[in-house]
């Protein structure tokens, strides 16, 4: 399946050139988006994404469902971005280490139950 | 604007019935709400059902007429789903189409079978309410969303794990003389906290349950109540929905819920009352922490301090505004798309006195309910009043 926007969003972190879109508010947000949905400003230009956030808060997932089933346990934190924030699996250190204000960077692995790209937030 | 009156509920047990199919769920209570109601099959002008997961748990799509048939009823049928707020928004639409008019008689309810499926295919399926690209393919559960709620909120707010489990103890009591509850078992702070952890620091008992079944009302216009001599000293006084962001991510502050904020703004409004005028209510626990959550969105406390309320005894069956007296979706039981008619079902049995547990409202007159959809992307708050 090809989610456009989405799709090469993903890649480019993976190329290590991340970005997200920013109206001219300031306000962060994902693609594929039109309208901005803080403001409704149209006028959307791609932004780079920081190197490095900062967990914001985060879970240990024991129960997943069948497309982790061979990632338990794992951390899912929010991570802040500065003006926008992304939803991960936390890899590069134990869940029972990760920590709110702990510096991650997004990177794209693969998911170890269907072999799909995922997106990874790596302890630094 | 003629006025809402309940003139009948129904509920199926809340519990685990694999066996039986959602069709039947939703006949029996469908039935037990017409029976009360005394209103003929003929009369009824339109089913607005909720339901979230059937495509995936039955796979039936375009339930609606399906279930208008197992109500033994011939009208138009409308299935609406947002999520575990799926009847909530059902009621509020038939609410409207009285108000407006277009109906004098409306059945509204919704159903859920979701034992059929293993823990994990109901994991996935319930995470088709999160934002599939940037949620649920990063591994976000529900348990895991409002893990990050709660997170969030001991890092703004304080609190503890403890504060919680008297949430869970005190639905759990509430819920031991329903006899349609899932779980008729007390529960100890203890045990909560020693439940083994789904996604920390969620634990299983600050979990609501996976559950089949089903809720139906018939609601009426006064004018059709009255025509009728129809028993019916309930009435549906205000109606209010809020939304919000999809993803947790895009929402400026991960502990609040400004989509029970907006609701309730506009269902306090529509019936004239304040937070203070309420005496009960019915609130979307389908966590511990959720609890919470709704009671501060409902501006019963504010941001930060709900969560000693349980504690304190302030929401218990003797507190000073008692909090799911039916033992909400942590003790009764969540089938997903049936719980937003369950709870109005639930209130209108507490406030009329015949709930087990009325004695503990006996002079109560207005009560409130609260439906959520997701992390609280959708609201939905009705209030309800008695005749006394």
């Amino acid at each position: 399946m090809t989610d456009a926007g989405y799709d090469e969003w993903l890649d480019a972190i993976d190329d290590g050139e991340g970005y997200y879109l920013e109206c001219p508010e300031g306000h962060g947000m994902l693609p594929p988006r039109r309208v901005c949905p803080h403001c409704g400003s149209s006028d959307l230009d791609r932004a780079s994404l920081p190197s490095t956030g900062t967990v914001e808060t985060f879970t240990i997932c024991y129960v997943g469902g069948p497309d982790f089933e061979d990632e338990e346990p794992y951390a899912t934190a929010i991570v802040d971005f500065g003006d926008v924030r992304l939803t991960g699996v936390v890899r590069g250190t134990d869940p029972e280490d990760v920590t709110v204000g702990m510096p991650v960077e997004a990177r794209v692995g693969t998911n170890r139950t269907t072999g799909d790209d995922l997106l990874v937030l790596r302890a630094r | 604007m003629t006025g809402v009156r309940v003139a009948g509920v129904g509920l199926t047990h809340f519990g685990r019935h694999p066996e039986r199919t959602g069709r039947d769920l939703f006949g029996e209570a469908a039935l037990a709400a017409r029976e009360e109601s005394q209103v003929p099959p003929e009369d009824v002008e339109a089913v607005n059902y909720g339901n979230f997961m059937g495509s995936l748990s039955e796979r039936q799509g375009h339930q609606a007429p399906l279930m208008a048939e197992m109500a033994g009823l011939q009208c138009p049928a409308t299935r609406y789903e947002e999520a575990c707020a799926s009847a909530g928004v059902a009621v509020r639409e038939a609410v409207k189409a009285v108000r407006s008019g277009e109906a004098d008689v409306v059945l509204a309810g919704g159903c859920e079978r979701m034992t059929n499926l293993s823990t994990a295919d109901v994991t996935e399926a319930l995470a088709t309410a999160a934002d599939e690209l940037y949620e649920i393919r990063a591994g976000m559960t529900f348990p895991g969303a409002y893990a990050l709620m709660e997170r969030a909120y001991f890092e703004q707010f304080g609190g503890e794990r403890e504060d919680l489990a008297h949430v869970a103890v005190k639905n759990h009591d509430n819920a031991l003389p329903n006899e349609y509850a899932q779980f008729h078992r007390a529960i100890t702070v203890d045990e909560v906290l020693d439940a083994p952890m789904v996604s920390e620091p969620i634990g299983l008992l600050d979990a609501c349950p996976v559950t089949d079944g089903a809720s139906a009302l018939v609601l009426v216009s006064d004018e059709y109540a009255e025509a009728n001599d129809l028993d019916a000293p309930v009435s549906i006084t205000g109606s209010g929905q809020g939304g919000d962001n999809l993803a947790l991510h895009d929402r400026e502050n991960l502990a609040v819920t400004p989509a029970t904020e907006r609701a309730a703004a506009e269902a306090y409004a529509d019936a004239g009352c304040t937070a203070d005028d309420v005496e009960l209510v019915e609130v979307h626990d389908c966590f511990t922490i959720a609890e919470v959550l709704a009671l501060e969105g409902l501006g019963f406390y504010d941001a930060g301090e709900g969560i000693g309320a349980a504690r304190r005894g302030e929401t218990t069956a003797t507190g000073e505004r008692p909090v799911n007296l039916s033992g909400g979706l942590k003790a009764k039981g969540h089938p997903v798309g049936a719980t937003g008619g369950s709870q109005i079902a639930e209130m209108t049995r507490l406030l009329r006195g015949d709930h087990p547990n009325s004695e503990y409202v006996e002079d109560a007159t207005l009560g409130v309910t609260h439906n959520a959809g997701g992390t609280v992307a959708s609201a939905v708050v009705h209030v309800l009043e008695v005749d006394r």
